[in-house]
């Protein structure tokens, strides 16, 4: 049921759109794959009757009734488990992690059970379920409501890691994994659930609905998995980066008035190494960014990608910026947060090099 | 026949929602006197009664009744009515202050007050506690860690002791017998237990008291917890607040459908209580009893304790978007203020006109308490803790990684 290129263009009709926060095109992709997929089933801790506590489901139990939308117990290793067994039975069970950082008690499950359920049975059993978590910084949450856990999974085999940076990307994404036969690992940066957010926290909150990424197609449509966009055409440097950070990267290159190329990698693993490799070579300087810690981050995954097949076109050495190598500070969140500042820095020192 | 039936899944629901009332019927209440004292060295199994009944000491009438009166002076009762009512209004000016933007987010206790201050009474100096975070009282019944310190982590600022890292009231106090506190629930309920295995194993008298709320006891901690405070006859009181929510799912969504908290105690061999969490003498009275057979090397005990969050989950959470605005009002078991006062009233150890002039200065010590903190700073004026000290306890010695990226950043 891969459905890489069965996008909505290609169905050739203009859809009708409207304009849609994060939280509401998370919403309507699971209320569009409910409608069309009575095995699609929705659950995890506060989801059932009040909807989520970013009110992500809300509306779906009173849609769809308790059986396809309910409150979990609160035990993450329990709500993978049973969709695991859900996903044995045939169904394709839509689950939600409260914060990514409450996903530790899930991981046996995720890792030795989920990721490998096709290959130690070989294709007998298998796990078609999406793990939905809010993941990220920039909320004064402290560090267990900022991390950003996404390297615990690239690492994985058999998962698929995906990150949305818009309420466009976000649906289609959510019905891309939906329908994807393997487990997703499916991450929302909690800090653009209602805008856009260039890392100035001192700035007006910019609203999705003033912003055209936001202009979401009521009804069906993916974004294949597997494909990055690329977010901002450039021709100076490559920046590669997903999530918050995509728009931490355009203040970045607007601020230092470098024409940045930005890679929205939207998959994270398994990736579109064509896009990158396509960029960097044209570009021969590349940056690599995200928020979570830099040790064993998926930006070492990046670089070494990048020199693997690039090498010879890079005219600089390769940057990384990164979350600092330590828990999630409260107080001290902006200082920890990889802003326009140090992504700007970095752009410089690639070019300068 | 049955065979042929079509299959159902059950997801429990609770009675009240908002624009209908909770039936509270559900809590199956015993009369105040009405549940048996056991001896400290009882058997886990002749225990069922006990985890399925409720010990309650206050009657309706705030008269003192039956087998678990404890023995308590007039003046140690009004130190836990001031404890109470320290925690209450402690609350609410965090509560304010939360929206005034000092802090970035609070927690408040409402209606659960009797349960930590009054256990705080049962534990001797050296004991540990290992709390979530809705267990302040504990903290604000005992005399050694000051309200401007509480302050000073709530506000992160130059004056936390936990240097700006934790979301307020993730307080750690090692000196007051307070364990630092994690975001994530239950991870809290297994390491007591290996507390109480430590002190044992080094032949000391120290117990621990594990604590965790209805709706945590899903995760498997909890069952761990169980499990391993069983088999080694661990010192630790095993606390389970059942307050019927966690965030907007009702206390069924955990377990407690038809069954209760304190009969999962049972099942695994340990002696268990289902006690009135809203009378501090049952509360004070049923933790004395824990800790005794703790420090009498009887091992664990697990109590459940039935309160209501009268509040909302956090300072980020509406209610009234998932249950009747009125619900606490109608708990049956009532205010745990109101309740001692009446109790001390009862037995003339106490007036209206004391009351209130104990809520005067009460609340007068706790506004002072906030003022000094905010000399220290907050996060609205940007007085936090340094930036480089971010870097710092990631490990004992800073390796040269973090040496590094604390240039880099420039502080
Ligand atoms: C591992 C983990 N999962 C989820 C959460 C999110 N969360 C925080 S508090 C809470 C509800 C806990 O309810 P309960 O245990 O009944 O305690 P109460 O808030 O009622 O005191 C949830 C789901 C968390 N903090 N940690
Ligand atoms: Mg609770």
């Amino acid at each position: 049921m891969l459905t890489k290129s069965s996008n909505m263009e290609a169905a050739g009709e203009t859809p009708k759109t409207t304009s849609m926060t994060m939280i509401q095109a998370l919403r309507s992709a699971m209320d569009v794959m409910m409608a069309r997929n009575e095995n699609v089933i929705v659950y995890g801790q506060d989801v059932g009757y009040f909807g989520g506590v970013f009110r992500v489901t809300d509306g779906l139990q009173a849609k769809y009734g308790k059986s396809r939308c309910f409150d979990a117990p609160i035990s993450e290793g329990g709500i993978v488990g049973t969709a695991v067994g859900m996903a044995a039975y045939g169904l394709r069970p839509v689950v939600e992690i409260q914060f990514a950082d409450y996903v530790y008690p899930a991981f046996d499950q995720i890792v030795s059970e989920a990721a490998r359920l096709r290959y130690r049975s070989a294709g007998d059993f298998t796990a078609p379920i999406t793990i939905r978590m809010p993941c990220g910084g920039g909320i004064y949450g402290g560090q267990t409501h900022s991390q950003s856990p996404e390297a615990m999974f690239t690492h994985v085999c058999g998962l698929r890691t995906v990150m949305p940076s818009n309420p466009y990307d976000a649906k289609g994404l959510l019905i891309a994994s939906i329908e994807n036969d393997d487990p997703v690992i499916f991450l929302e940066p909690k800090r653009l659930y209602n805008g856009p957010f260039d890392g100035h926290p001192d700035r007006p909150v910019v609203p999705w609905s003033k912003h055209p990424m936001a202009e979401v197609p009521e009804g069906y449509y993916t974004v294949p998995l597997e494909s990055a966009a690329v977010f901002r055409a450039g021709k100076d440097l490559t920046v590669l980066t997903y999530g918050t950070m995509v728009w931490v990267s355009e203040a970045a290159a607007i601020e230092t008035g470098i024409d940045a190329e930005i890679i929205d990698l939207r998959s994270i693993w398994p990736l579109d190494l064509k896009t990158i490799v396509e960029s960097v070579n044209k570009t021969g300087r590349c940056v690599v960014v995200h928020e979570a810690t830099r040790t064993s981050g998926f930006g070492a995954e990046l670089v070494s990608l990048v020199q693997e097949h690039c090498f010879y076109h890079l005219e600089a050495p390769i940057e990384r910026v990164a979350g600092w190598d330590t828990p999630y500070p409260h107080a001290q969140e902006w200082a920890y947060f990889p802003g326009p500042r140090r992504v700007g820095a970095a752009l410089k020192r690639a070019m300068e090099a | 026949m049955s065979q042929d039936q079509v299959l159902r899944l059950h997801v429990p629901e609770p009675t009240g929602r908002p624009g209908y009332k909770t039936n509270f019927s559900y809590l199956c209440l015993s009369p105040a006197g009405a549940v048996r004292r056991p001896p400290i060295d009882t058997t886990a199994f002749e225990t069922s009664d006990l985890a399925s009944g409720l010990v309650r000491v206050l009657d309706d009438d705030g008269r003192a009744v039956g087998p678990w009166v404890p023995e308590i002076t007039p003046e140690r009762l009004r130190k836990g009515l001031r404890a109470m009512i320290k925690t209450r209004i402690f609350d609410s000016r965090m509560l304010i202050a939360q929206r005034q933007k000092k802090l970035s987010f609070y927690m408040q206790s409402l209606g659960e007050e009797a349960i930590g201050s009054a256990h705080s009474f049962a534990l001797q100096p050296g004991d540990m506690c290992f709390p979530t975070y809705r267990q302040q009282s504990l903290l604000l019944a005992r005399d050694d860690v000051s309200m401007v310190e509480m302050i000073c982590q709530l506000m992160s600022n130059e004056g936390d002791s936990l240097k700006g890292r934790q979301l307020p009231v993730m307080y750690s106090y090692k000196r007051a017998g307070f364990f630092s506190l994690s975001g994530n629930v239950a991870t809290q309920f297994i390491q007591a237990v290996g507390w109480g295995m430590a002190s044992a194993i080094k032949g000391d008298t120290k117990i621990a008291s594990a604590w965790i709320g209805d709706g945590a006891t899903a995760e498997a901690d909890f069952d761990t917890a169980l499990t391993f405070a069983h088999v080694y006859r661990a010192p630790v009181i095993l606390n389970v607040v059942n307050n019927q929510w966690a965030i907007s799912t009702f206390q069924a969504i955990a377990g407690g459908e038809a069954t209760t908290f304190a009969a999962r105690g049972v099942g695994c061999g340990i002696a268990s209580l289902r006690v009135d969490g809203n009378d501090f003498l049952a509360v004070y009275s049923a933790s004395l009893w824990a800790a005794e057979r703790a420090r009498s090397n009887l091992g664990p005990t697990l109590i459940e304790w039935v309160t209501y969050r009268a509040g909302p989950h956090s300072s980020s959470d509406d209610p009234s978007k998932y249950r009747p605005a009125d619900d606490w009002e109608r708990f049956p078991l009532g205010d745990p203020i109101a309740r001692l006062k009446a109790h001390l009233i009862q037995i003339d150890a106490w007036s209206d006109a004391q009351h209130e002039q104990m809520s005067n200065e009460v609340d007068a010590e706790v506004a002072a308490a906030l003022k000094e903190a905010e000399s220290y700073g907050s996060l609205l004026d940007g007085k936090i803790p340094s930036a480089s000290s971010m870097f710092e306890d990631v490990y004992k010695d800073m390796p040269a990684h973090l040496h590094q990226q604390r240039q880099q950043l420039g502080v």
